[in-house]
């Protein structure tokens, strides 16, 4: 167990570190997420209410979370490095959750701006809102890391993963934008902690099957 | 240790390897040749466990993690040193005192005074000499080399032969379309055509 | 000897099939009585409600057959999952088809939100065409089998978190103008369903066999093209 844990660390860390070097990801995300709220001000006409904003902002998210969940893979396919992860003796769900690891890290530190950003343009934040993020951003990294790396095997790569992620997210959206909009939020944040539960099964169970040839 | 029937892999309509049969014991050297394209690479990778077989048999009794494979990519993480890449794949495989091992490889291929440098900074050589660390890092019992010496500088390929003709009940496959380099080691050899 | 046995399942299902719904439509349209609110275009129910279900047993035949693949591996599970999801995206566009019919002809707009059968099968249907575009994308072999298996399972888990999401959504988002609280029907009424029902299923069946002996003699005849080059 503790070696299973510890080549988590190892690899999650990896990427956190290849991140911080070259920082590729996490600023194109942060400029991403804000430039589509300023984006969303025109394009919501005058006196939308404050559900509207609401809304957007889960659009927001899942998008910005796409060009994290795109760079996954496809950074480890084309560097070849996947296959010296393959050799390894570490369980290949051990890749998988090294990988969601990071992917959550990504997201958190995009939303640590983008949440304030949207406090600032539009509406404060409440609790249930970012619980909601919190609960759905689990979601998002579980299932988007499974299906990003499905995603990479194929020839249309990035073009695939949005095809086959946004089906699969939409539950997420309705949950997030229900927790934020609701008048009684908990069944959504529970909702929302179910498709986690479930997805994150289903995904750590899966991926060696998706990974290996 | 390593027993095929029959085998043969398929890459959707495209046959590349067709009934090879072969057994190869412990301590054994087999020398794999052929033309380009006659499939070297794709046997090695069957071996390594990274490709499945679409027909026949293969069994190879060994862990994986007991095995060390130089393929045609380094399989290095370029924004990373040379340092980290051995310490990543140190943690991976359980090598005991990682650091000093890795330290020992290093000096030994020529790479100490690297080591803190990104490996995207590399020459193709170096790559090369790191990959060579990174596969041996653990101390593995089934080698398995792809067109090892192609990438290699004059300096590594001298520390390769010494490393394939030195000691250790070692189970060593090679894979070269210039054999005459690795004949004097191996003691078979399996052409592919 | 086997390629025939299943030849000889897909003929006797269409037969069925072809019995069971002309029965069917026949007993829908003349013999079970009227809706009080909707009047005869409540009828496309008898077609609409059966079709989904078949969809729905399709996807799950081809999630049954993706975990028989990744179980055992082997092409055949392969070939038999893909089938079904096939089958289960034909019947989906079906019942969105039907189900739009319905609409406009109770509610008088093609596309109506509230309805949650429609909502949940337009979001199956945009998962499983990303299936096929997941197939397409990739080369054929051991991989791709295994990646459509993967999906097609995650397809049928996506089914009821769909449902409850939709659910859920309705009281916030999309006010509940109808509700549609399944079979609430006499007799007469349910007794033609369950024709129809039985007649959609044996559709699907038959068109699944036949797809099915197709795709195998496709993939005998390859091997046999191999064998002599």
């Amino acid at each position: 167990m503790t070696g299973y844990l510890s080549d988590v660390a190892a690899l999650a860390r990896k990427d956190l570190v290849v991140e911080l070097r070259t920082r590729d990801t996490v600023p194109a995300m942060l400029l991403f997420i804000v430039a589509a709220l300023v984006v969303f001000h025109f394009a919501l006409p005058e006196g939308s209410s404050r559900l509207a904003a609401g809304g957007m902002l889960w659009i927001a998210l899942l998008f910005t979370a796409l060009l994290a969940l795109v760079r996954a893979f496809v950074g480890e396919r084309e560097e070849g490095t996947l296959d010296g992860l393959l050799l390894a003796p570490c369980d290949r769900s051990a890749i998988w959750l090294g990988k969601t690891l990071s992917v959550l890290a990504f997201l958190l530190f995009a939303e640590a701006v983008a949440l304030p950003a949207f406090a600032l343009f539009y509406e404060p934040l409440t609790w249930e809102l970012v619980a909601g993020v919190a609960l759905a951003n689990v979601g998002i990294a579980t299932v988007g890391t499974l299906l990003g790396a499905m995603a990479a095997a194929t020839r249309a790569r990035e073009l695939l993963l949005p095809l086959l992620f946004l089906p699969v997210a939409l539950p997420l959206v309705i949950g997030g934008v229900g927790a934020t909009l609701a008048d009684e939020p908990g069944r959504y944040l529970a909702f929302l902690a179910l498709y986690d539960l479930i997805f994150a099964i289903l995904s750590w169970a899966s991926f060696e099957y998706v990974v290996t040839e | 240790m390593i027993r095929a029937y029959g085998l043969g892999r398929r890459f959707g309509e495209r046959r590349v390897l067709k009934g090879i049969d072969f057994q190869l014991g412990q301590g054994e050297f087999l020398l794999v040749t052929g033309p380009n394209g006659s499939g070297k690479t794709t046997l090695l990778r069957l071996l390594a466990g990274l490709l499945a077989p679409t027909d026949g048999t293969l069994e190879v009794e060994i862990d994986r993690g007991r095995v060390g494979f130089l393929g045609h990519e380094p399989l290095l993480y370029r924004h990373l040193t040379a340092l980290e890449n051995l310490d990543l794949y140190g943690r991976l495989y359980r090598v005991s005192e990682r650091r000093e091992r890795a330290g020992m490889l290093l000096e030994r291929y020529g790479l100490w005074e690297v080591r803190a440098e990104p490996t995207a900074s590399f020459s193709r050589g170096m790559m090369q000499r790191l990959a060579l660390c990174r596969t041996l890092l653990h101390q593995p019992e089934l080698l398995l080399l792809d067109e090892p010496f192609s990438a290699l500088d004059t300096q590594g390929a001298e520390l390769l032969d010494a490393e394939l003709g030195g000691n250790g009940p070692r189970t060593v496959v090679v894979a070269s379309h210039q054999p005459e380099r690795i004949a004097a080691h191996s003691t078979r050899r399996l052409a592919l055509t | 000897m086997s390629t025939s046995l299943r030849n000889n399942g897909a003929a006797l299902l269409s037969l069925a099939a072809a019995a069971l719904l002309v029965a069917g439509i026949s007993l829908a349209l003349f013999w079970a009585p009227e809706d009080v609110d909707q009047g005869i275009l409540q009828k496309i129910f008898y077609v609409h409600v059966p079709v989904a279900l078949t969809a729905y047993a399709a996807f799950g035949w081809g999630a049954w057959k993706a975990l028989r693949l990744l179980w055992k591996g082997g092409d055949r599970y392969d070939l038999e999952s893909y089938t079904a999801v096939h089958m289960g995206v034909i019947f989906g566009v079906l019942t969105l088809v039907t189900g739009s019919i319905w609409a406009k002809a109770s509610w008088g707009h093609w596309w109506v939100w509230s309805e949650r059968q429609l909502t949940l099968f337009l979001i199956l249907f945009l998962f499983y065409s990303a299936y096929f575009m997941l197939r397409y994308s990739t080369d054929p072999g051991p991989r791709r089998a295994r990646t459509s298996a993967v999906y097609a399972l995650f397809g049928v888990a996506l089914i009821p978190v769909s449902f409850l999401a939709i659910r859920l959504a309705e009281g916030l988002i999309h006010p509940v103008v109808f509700t549609r609280d399944g079979p609430q029907m006499d007799g007469a009424m349910f007794l033609t369903f369950c024709v129809c029902l039985a007649g959609m299923l044996a559709l699907g069946g038959g068109l699944y066999l036949l797809e099915l002996a197709g795709k195998r003699a496709d993939a005998s005849l390859q091997e046999l093209r191999e064998r002599l080059t």
